[in-house]
């Protein structure tokens, strides 16, 4: 294998007017585009030999059918030159450096030398040019009289968008022209061009050249009328104030008739080439709506670059609103059925299959799941109607190709924006169902981070064997339940999951047959395990006895919970607070189940199934639990409400107590600082102490009285099951809501604007106090006081700017690198190549570790593989 | 000024000069030519210091966190 050709060299540079010509295949004339008989004028707009786009006709330069024939350019030749609008600056640039008498560039020969080689050096490097050129130009404009001719020059005052006005005179574009014209190549070479392929004169246009047909093509109407291009209208324009200007100047019309003619042809070319020039108005159709032109049908993200080249629509897709159903499974996405009808998977009858192939087809497009079309061998499409799918489907043989409508089983894969990583896109099973959303189940919202607030999903039906099998071996969502950026499971319990399950697990609850029942209502579960006891004569089982009927047989794990104390001296399984789980041989002895254990991100059950069975356990793992836990939360009752957030008297008093000893505190460290007592922190100021010491006083207040409150809200309180179990809040959230909302920070400093002094007029200036500068002491639920209201804006106004420009920021670094790294590859052999056989690494990141494969290098994994063995040979 | 022995820093990872025969065998493993490995300047200090010449393959060993050492091709250019 060799190393690939690569591209040497690109240059950019400016088309003369005799390579226009050269390319040109025919002078347009005449404004005109078609006869009355519907057919091309000459030396017209439409003329023949610029392409062709009408079915039937042959190019007359190249010969090819439209669709062969890629269309060749025309010119006009331009009665009086005209300025290029994408060159305005350059042109003002060259203007002012060069001698306004002999069109020299006003640098001594010396200077030119230095910059030139300076220039040459920097081309060899294949670096920027830039900064050294526009020293050039700037240098080269400071001198009054020109070095070579002793000229004495003036001012050229640039005029947006196109007026280059020397002592009171607007320069024409053919004085621009001819000055260009005369400047020496040894010149043109100092001020950064390469006069063999840009000469500064080609930049005032004398010719035209005419897009080919091709890209303007025009479109026939119902009526029968034909609707030209945008583009095409625009080259009219210029083609008939061409011909009355060049009618009057040799009629001799008057200089100022020819002078707005002259303008009206700058016009009409600067919009041709673009139509949103800041100062000129933008040309308009007779509708009244600004016409497209060159630069806009490449410019921005409908723009050819964007809009058509790196991304485009595609067929087999759809896209509809989310909406959760837990009753999915999380490999599931119900399809309204409207789209599963619209939607088809190619099907080609052979010796096997055609009987099934025929009842599709004889279901015909109305009936689901039926035929939209059928392709013959000879790769003519047929429309399946309802009348005529019985005859068609006597017709089919082996080869033919039928286009069935997505039916239940089919893989799709499902997807939303922004596509950050892969999990982005996976494949579901389709499971059609009425209505008019994609439904899926919740516990798969994290790898997509979606919600149901108006999300809206794309999918797109896999057409070939090929995508099928790839779709199905390497983007389920079970293979994605782990993600590749920290090895752990990206897919579990949120919300209500994570609640539900918590609540049935935590503690022994006793829980009757009648409730066991209910809970295990929608499981295939055949025997109950043995009670764990009786009560009144009637025996009980406990929730975490039902939850263990999801877990897999033999699966053996321990771990704390997410709502674990941390206590100094972890007591391990004895754990009071129930938070130490013990999972032996798929039996949940001991703990409660949280976040840590079924929820996204952290999941520490879904990721030993995963590694000691198969994703498919763990994805059945998932669909089971998530129906467990809605049950446990049904069955406990849950709801959280304003009235959850209240506290009692006591609380109230004592928290109120710490806020005024806290202002007290404040107010003391403030006539300390006062009185010059205060002692200086190491390394920082009086000023910055005391500002420190009172934001550590107020903040210390603030988690006091969150501990006050947190004493009165207990497991009892809906909120608090929330933060603890994982599911949604913090602590912090609530205490906030309860007790003292705290110190409100401006880039993590108490807040300091406002007026001269103070930061409202509610307060003296100078005031150093804990209100004045942001503390809200009162809590959400009593409610703010005006200037706490105001300084909690601020606040949030902060953390708003603060996500928004993260957001834009963090996208564009990832688009970056995305586009750095796209054609990398993980060979078979372990190394990171790119296209062309480079190596990149040459073991993927440096220990060809996949994250998701790894197991923790932990010692626990070895103790609990020694346990499981010796349990075997003991049993 | 005194030469220092750059082998020696701690930061610098150990550089060793293969020998055609042995530089074959690794462009052979991994199925690919010469050119296709990354670079190394001839000036370069290392390069320097182990007398690699102009189309030598040298064999860097590196330090790493997760995996103890990972080795490391490098085709001398000028």
């Amino acid at each position: 294998m060799t190393v690939p050709k690569r591209i040497g060299k690109i240059r950019f540079g400016l088309i003369s007017p005799q390579e226009f010509r050269k390319m040109s295949v025919v002078k347009i004339i005449t404004a005109d585009t078609y006869d009355d008989d519907g057919f091309p004028i000459e030396m017209g707009l439409m003329d023949p030999r610029l392409g062709v786009i009408d079915p039937g006709l042959r190019c007359r330069s190249c010969g090819g059918r439209p669709g062969e024939c890629p269309g060749h350019f025309g010119h006009i030749d331009l009665i009086a030159p005209v300025i290029h609008v994408g060159f305005a600056k350059l042109i003002r640039k060259v203007l002012r450096a060069i001698c306004r008498d002999c069109s020299r560039l006003m640098l001594k020969e010396n200077e030119k030398k230095m910059y030139l080689e300076q220039i040459q050096e920097l081309e060899r490097l294949g670096q920027m040019t830039d900064d050294t050129v526009n020293k050039v130009f700037s240098e080269a404009r400071k001198n009054k009289t020109c070095p070579y001719c002793g000229a004495p020059q003036k001012e050229i005052k640039f005029e947006r968008p196109l007026s280059y006005i020397e002592d009171g005179h607007k320069l024409t574009a053919s004085d621009i022209r001819d000055r260009f014209e005369k400047i020496p190549d040894d010149d043109i070479q100092v001020m950064g061009m390469n006069p063999a392929t840009a000469r500064p004169e080609w930049i005032i246009l004398t010719v035209l050249p005419v897009p080919p047909v091709t890209m303007r093509p025009s479109i026939t109407l119902e009526s029968g009328q034909r609707s030209e291009d945008d583009l095409t209208h625009k080259l009219v324009d210029i083609i008939r104030i061409n011909q009355r200007f060049q009618e009057n100047r040799e009629a001799g019309a008057p200089q100022l008739i020819i002078e707005d003619l002259w303008e009206l042809l700058q016009y009409h070319v600067t919009t041709f080439l673009d139509n949103t020039v800041s100062g000129v108005p933008p040309a308009r159709h007779r509708s009244g709506r600004p016409l497209k032109t060159l630069s806009q049908r490449l410019k921005g993200k409908e723009g050819r670059f964007r809009g058509s080249l790196s991304g485009k629509r595609v067929n087999f897709s759809a896209r509809t609103v989310i909406s959760p159903d837990p009753n999915l499974s999380i490999g599931e996405v119900g399809v309204p059925m409207d789209i599963a009808m619209e939607l088809s998977v190619p099907m080609i009858a052979n010796a096997r299959n055609m009987e099934i192939v025929k009842t599709f087809v004889r279901r015909g497009p109305d009936r689901h799941p039926g035929v939209n079309y059928v392709t013959r061998p000879d790769q003519r499409r047929v429309k399946v109607t309802d009348k005529n799918c019985e005859e068609v489907a006597e017709q089919i043989d082996i080869g033919w190709k039928i286009d069935r409508q997505l039916a239940d089983g089919d893989i799709v894969l499902f997807n939303r924006q922004p596509s950050l990583h892969r999990m982005s896109i996976m494949s579901h099973r389709v499971k059609v169902m009425p209505y008019k959303t994609f439904r899926l189940n919740p516990a798969v919202c994290p790898p997509y981070n979606a919600d149901f607030d108006g999300d809206e999903m794309n999918m797109h039906v896999p057409q070939t064997e090929e995508a099928r099998a790839e779709a199905e071996i390497l983007m389920r969502v079970q293979e994605n339940i782990l993600s590749p950026r920290f090895g752990g499971p990206i897919i579990g319990g949120i919300h209500d999951y994570v609640t539900g399950s918590f609540l049935l697990t935590h503690g022994r609850k006793p829980i009757d047959r009648r409730g066991v029942m209910e809970l295990l209502k929608k499981f295939d579960i055949a025997e109950l395990p043995a009670p764990e006891g009786e009560i009144d004569g009637k025996p009980y089982w406990t929730g975490k006895q039902v939850f263990s009927l999801v877990l897999p047989r033999g699966l053996d794990l321990s771990f704390k919970a997410d709502f674990c104390y941390n206590c100094d001296v972890c007591k391990g399984a004895d754990c009071e607070n129930d938070a130490f789980v013990v999972i032996e041989d798929g039996q949940l002895l001991k703990g409660t189940i949280d976040a840590k254990a079924v929820g996204a991100f952290k999941g520490k059950i879904t990721d030993r199934i995963i590694k000691e069975y198969s994703p498919s356990v763990a994805s059945d793992f998932l669909d089971r639990m998530t129906l467990l836990a809605l049950r446990g939360i049904m069955h406990a009752g849950f709801s959280f409400g304003i009235d959850d957030e209240d506290i009692p008297k006591a609380a109230a008093d004592q928290i109120e107590e710490t806020t005024r000893t806290a202002r007290e505190k404040s107010k003391q460290l403030i006539e300390a600082y006062n009185a010059g007592e205060l002692e200086p922190l190491p390394g920082r100021t009086l000023d910055e102490t005391l500002e420190m010491r009172i934001m550590q006083t107020l903040g210390k207040a603030r988690d006091t009285t969150g501990k006050i409150a947190g004493r009165y809200l207990g497991l009892d309180n809906s909120g608090v099951v929330m933060a603890v179990s994982g599911a949604r809040g913090s602590m912090l959230n609530l205490t906030q809501m309860a007790a003292c909302v705290g110190q409100q920070s401006v880039r993590g400093e108490r807040i300091m604007r406002g007026y001269a002094g103070r930061t409202l007029p509610h307060f003296r200036p100078g005031d150093l106090g804990a209100e004045a500068h942001g503390f809200v002491e009162s809590s959400y639920k009593g409610g703010l006081n005006p200037t706490e209201f105001f300084f909690h804006a601020i606040g949030g106004r902060e953390g708003l700017v603060d996500t928004a420009i993260r957001t834009s920021q963090s996208g564009y670094l990832q688009r970056r690198l995305v586009n750095a790294l796209q054609d990398l590859e993980v060979r078979y052999d372990g190394t990171v190549k790119e296209t062309r056989g480079m190596v990149v690494q040459f073991q993927y990141g440096e220990d060809g570790v996949d994250a998701s494969r790894r197991d923790y290098a932990s010692t626990d994994n070895v103790k609990r593989i020694i346990k499981s063995v010796l349990k075997k040979e003991s049993a | 000024m005194t030469k220092f022995a750059i082998k020696d820093h701690e930061m610098v990872p150990e550089h060793v000069l293969l020998t055609p025969e042995e530089s074959a065998v690794v462009l052979k493993g991994f199925g690919i030519v010469a050119p296709q490995l990354p670079k190394i300047h001839v000036s370069d200090p290392a390069a320097k210091e182990i007398g690699a010449k102009v189309g030598d393959v040298i064999k860097v060993i590196r330090k790493s966190t997760t995996a103890k050492q990972s080795i490391f091709y490098r085709l001398v250019i000028d």
